[in-house]
């Protein structure tokens, strides 16, 4: 099958996730879009690898670098979360706007 | 269509349903059950993809690891937001505006680039993908910066992590 | 190369019928008699405290946490491991800096106490 079945469904599981980061009000909830978009953009990157010279390697090297930026990123923006919800007694992103102009 | 197509178009359906009920579900445990079904139809679209080994670091990562964090971050945190009431801000409407405007121009721009009717290689000439992986990660020629950039990473977000969670 | 994946798939499928036809075939032949005592929620014999969705404490998070950081170290050391006969010595000494790195972290957690489960 060609190259652009998969790019197209790598866009839409994009498209998804942002939707979800735009649209929900529990922090978890927009990291959770957040993973979606990850996830398609390493579909993305193996995709290209696959298609193109198999003998590079690059591909699968930048998915396992997105995998290593997806745990950290998931770790602290959940302990943050966490730490809000001591503090404040909220989850919702449009309530934690202290730092808001 | 041949068998790997319909293979593909199936997993593709179900992952995008998935995708779909993740961000819509009040409930915040069902959208992470239903995340880990995401997660799940990428692993098989890895492996379709011939990456047998990021198929099976999907499942490990993603599902064992990530999705477990994020079940146990929302049973800490339901207290407050108890599923009930707007579970969307008030810009939710411009939020799919741009999400299916995003889409839409990815589809016509991917549709009409060269690139879009490459067809795959053959695979079979490829040796073993894992060790030339492991090969590149520590080889100066390649990508030894970031592997050794992604240990700091991974050091500097567990201590902050546990310094901003932890409490006695 | 493929086709040894419909074995996994072949796995699957049988993974989610067998659970699914025990589910649903006492459904249509098992007598049905309830009363309150035996529809009620089973919890080791006690009677059940509250509902099921409870708050958990924050230990829980932090251990996630630690095994998510170390699973992501797995990702990189495998392939690593797989090359490892024919890799350099300054290359085996990347990885074990790697390891060294992490361990420093997990060095900090064990000081700070955070491994105890109080």
């Amino acid at each position: 099958m060609p190259l652009s079945w998969y790019l197209i469904f790598a866009a839409a599981l994009f498209s998804i996730g942002l939707y979800g980061v735009l649209s929900r009000r529990n922090a978890v909830a927009i990291l959770m879009g957040i993973e979606l978009m990850l996830n398609a953009v390493n579909i993305n990157l193996v995709a290209f690898w696959r298609y193109s010279d198999l003998a590079s390697i690059a591909g699968q090297a930048f998915a396992v670098v997105v995998f290593a930026v997806a745990a950290a990123e998931v770790a602290v923006g959940l302990a943050l979360v966490i730490a809000v919800y001591r503090r404040r007694e909220t989850v919702a992103a449009d309530e934690i706007n202290l730092m808001k102009w | 269509m041949t068998g790997l197509e319909f293979v593909f178009v199936l997993i593709a359906a179900l992952t995008l349903f998935s995708a779909v009920m993740v961000v819509t579900t009040p409930n915040m445990v069902r959208a992470a059950l239903w995340l880990i079904l995401a997660l799940f139809g990428v692993a098989g679209t890895f492996v379709l993809l011939n990456a047998a080994f990021l198929a099976v670091v999907q499942v490990v990562v993603y599902i064992g690891a990530i999705a477990v964090l994020m079940i146990f971050a929302i049973m800490l945190t339901r207290k407050v937001m108890k599923d009930s009431g707007p579970q969307t801000n008030s810009t939710w409407g411009l939020a799919a505006l741009i999400a299916a405007a995003l889409f839409g121009g990815l589809t016509f721009a991917l549709t009409r680039s060269p690139a879009a009717t490459l067809m795959a290689p053959d695979f079979s000439t490829v040796s073993d993908p894992v060790a030339e992986l492991g090969r590149a990660l520590v080889s100066p020629q390649a990508y030894v910066i970031p592997f050794e950039v992604a240990s700091v990473l991974l050091l500097a977000a567990m201590i902050g992590a546990i310094y901003v969670a932890w409490k006695k | 190369m493929l086709t040894n994946w419909l074995y996994v798939g072949l796995f699957i499928i049988v993974a989610l019928v067998l659970p699914a036809v025990t589910i649903i075939v006492p459904r249509f032949i098992a007598p049905k008699k309830p009363n309150r005592i035996k529809v009620d929620v089973y919890e080791c014999g006690i009677e059940t405290v509250g509902e099921a969705w409870v708050q958990f404490k924050v230990q829980y998070y932090i251990f996630a946490l630690v095994f998510l950081v170390f699973d992501i170290e797995t990702v990189f050391l495998y392939p690593w491991a797989v090359a490892f006969d024919k890799l350099p010595l300054f290359a085996v000494m990347e990885g074990v800096l790697f390891i060294a790195l992490l361990l420093a972290g997990l060095v900090y957690l064990w000081r700070k106490g955070v491994l105890e489960w109080a």
